[in-house]
């Protein structure tokens, strides 16, 4: 297997380590006992470095995406992000996150909502304005930069929220199932539209998903997972350029199918069973 | 142009169903001979609506202004108590039991010993009751509002290092408001019978409460609807109000699908 280095990586502002995951162990206790849901994870993401996590529902891959936001503490271990802590890292704004609910404002125009990050964060009117105007551009929805977020389906709804994760042109990119919730067509096309935005963004992703051919598409690695407890299986290396990427012949290329029979194997290696909630389409 | 058209047509049949309801109500009075004790007619109600349309008039204004009064204070309260029990739980399961039992007391049944308090001349009996009556709906609702907000809501502010004022103004009080101004219309009905309903147990004779028991205790009937009437006009205003304003918030906040 022959892993080529992921263009980018080298020269990035922010230095070579976007998120260092070391010893990660997450504990729920709950009313029916202690449920594990990540038990000593490593994970390294470069800067600029697109990584998926899959794996059956329940491996902790949400989980261990919340511990990089900070949106929840591990029971051991440390994780940081650009060399701080989570906790730092976040109050410093350093990554933008979307979620599988666009979980827009419904009050704001999505104009509004794309804006919000950046009046939190204490960005003047005019340029908010600007940046609001190249995100919309940027995502196709120019003619809808005026309405409210009832009044779009939801593929638009979901383009609006990454629209806003990207607002801050931040250095990661933290995206949990965005695209579950949609139709398979518009899927590949939004797939599409954020190889795009990462080209453009030179962002670290880290991006959980349910689904085998995303992960492939998307990613120079993926990262498979297996449950109870949640630990990590495998790392498959993705051998496609990003030139490759923009281009929808990907999908049919022999090496993009080569890469997604790799990862297939990876998910069900030493399980007897097909994994449970894993799309293998 | 086509919008009038459209209020209209759609105004049309209720008002034509009120016109038929009064003029069988005037046929079955004259036809039937039905003493004025029993029923008065709709245009002896009309011509006493008429003739005492000054004194009906103010003392509209005397029984909206206490009806407002106590709204305003009712609901002001209820606010912040809710508030207080959204950032303090173990204050909410404080007032929990007390507001429940609030809820079920007859509060103007508290108007005649408020009139002792406060003496027979004033005001603020009524407006006391108002504002209890008031009170309940406003933090029921309001304390509903505070937690609708959505998960993935509470995590954007987490993730956007928000601070709890930030957090407050940004999501919760824009999704709390609809809930807010539903609590509003409900207390709105509620303070302006209250401060009729607290008229008849004393206090000075200037408001359409009053102004009932006067006329029945003297056989005026026909007198006694009239002023019934002006208390519809204020219901009726304060209903129409805070519908409005509950309809305008309603239509760009609170929790909707997406």
């Amino acid at each position: 297997m022959t892993i080529q280095t992921a263009p980018q990586r080298e020269e990035h502002p922010r230095g070579a380590v976007a998120v260092e995951v070391t010893g990660a162990t997450r504990v729920f206790q709950g009313s029916a006992g202690t449920v594990t849901a990540l038990d000593g994870v490593d994970l390294t993401v470069g800067a600029g470095e697109f990584v998926s996590l899959i794996g059956p529902s329940g491996c902790g891959k949400s989980t261990l995406l919340r511990l990089i936001a900070d949106l929840d503490r591990p029971t051991a271990g440390t994780i940081e992000v650009f060399g701080r802590t989570a906790e730092q890292a976040r109050l410093a704004h350093d990554y933008g996150i979307a979620f599988q609910q666009a979980g827009l404002l419904p009050w704001r125009t999505v104009r509004a909502n794309i804006e919000l990050p950046l009046a939190m964060h204490g960005t003047g009117r005019a340029a908010r304005r600007e940046r609001a105007d190249h995100l919309i551009e940027l995502v196709g929805l120019t003619e809808f930069a005026d309405h409210y977020p009832d009044q779009l389906s939801g593929g638009m709804q979901q383009r609006v929220a990454i629209a806003r994760a990207v607002a801050e042109e931040p250095s990661l990119l933290l995206m949990d199932e965005p695209f579950g919730a949609l139709d398979e067509m518009t899927r590949e096309r939004l797939q599409g539209e954020l190889v795009r935005i990462c080209a453009e963004t030179r962002a670290a992703v880290v991006f959980v998903t349910h689904s085998i051919p995303e992960a492939v598409f998307l990613s120079d690695r993926v990262v498979v997972m297996s449950a109870r407890p949640g630990q990590i299986r495998e790392v498959v290396d993705i051998d496609l350029t990003r030139a490759a990427r923009s281009d929808e012949g990907l999908r049919e290329d022999a090496a993009y199918f080569a890469a997604v029979t790799r990862v297939r194997e990876a998910l069900h290696h030493g399980s007897p069973t097909p994994a449970q909630g894993v799309e293998l389409r | 142009m086509t919008a009038a058209r459209t209020a209209t047509a759609r105004a049309l049949p209720p008002v034509l169903l009120l016109v038929v309801l009064l003029a069988t109500w005037q046929t079955v009075v004259v036809v039937g001979q039905i003493p004025a004790f029993l029923l008065p007619s709709p245009s002896a109600i009309g011509s006493e609506l008429v003739a005492l349309w000054p004194t009906i008039s103010s003392a509209i204004l005397v029984t909206g202004g206490n009806s407002l009064l106590g709204l305003l204070l009712g609901a002001l309260i209820g606010v912040v108590v809710a508030v207080v029990a959204g950032l303090l739980p173990s204050a909410d399961r404080m007032l929990q039991p007390f507001v429940a039992g609030l809820a079920v007391v007859p509060i103007v049944a508290l108007a005649p010993v408020l009139y002792t308090m406060y003496g027979a001349a004033s005001e603020v009996a009524r407006v006391i009751v108002a504002a209890i009556a008031a009170f309940v709906p406003v933090f029921v609702t309001t304390t509903r509002g505070l937690r609708q907000v959505r998960p993935v809501h509470r995590d954007l502010m987490r993730a956007y290092g928000a601070t709890p004022r930030q957090a407050t103004v940004t999501v919760t009080v824009p999704t709390a408001l609809p809930f807010v101004f539903t609590g509003l219309r409900l207390a709105s009905s509620l303070a302006v019978i209250s401060a009729i309903v607290a008229e008849y147990f004393g206090g000075p004779r200037t408001g359409i409460g009053s102004f009932i028991t006067t006329a029945a205790a003297g056989s005026n009937y026909a007198r006694a609807w009239a002023f019934v009437v002006g208390g519809i006009l204020v219901g009726l205003a304060f209903y129409g109000v805070t519908l409005a304003a509950e309809h305008l918030v309603r239509r760009r906040s609170g929790p909707r699908a997406g």
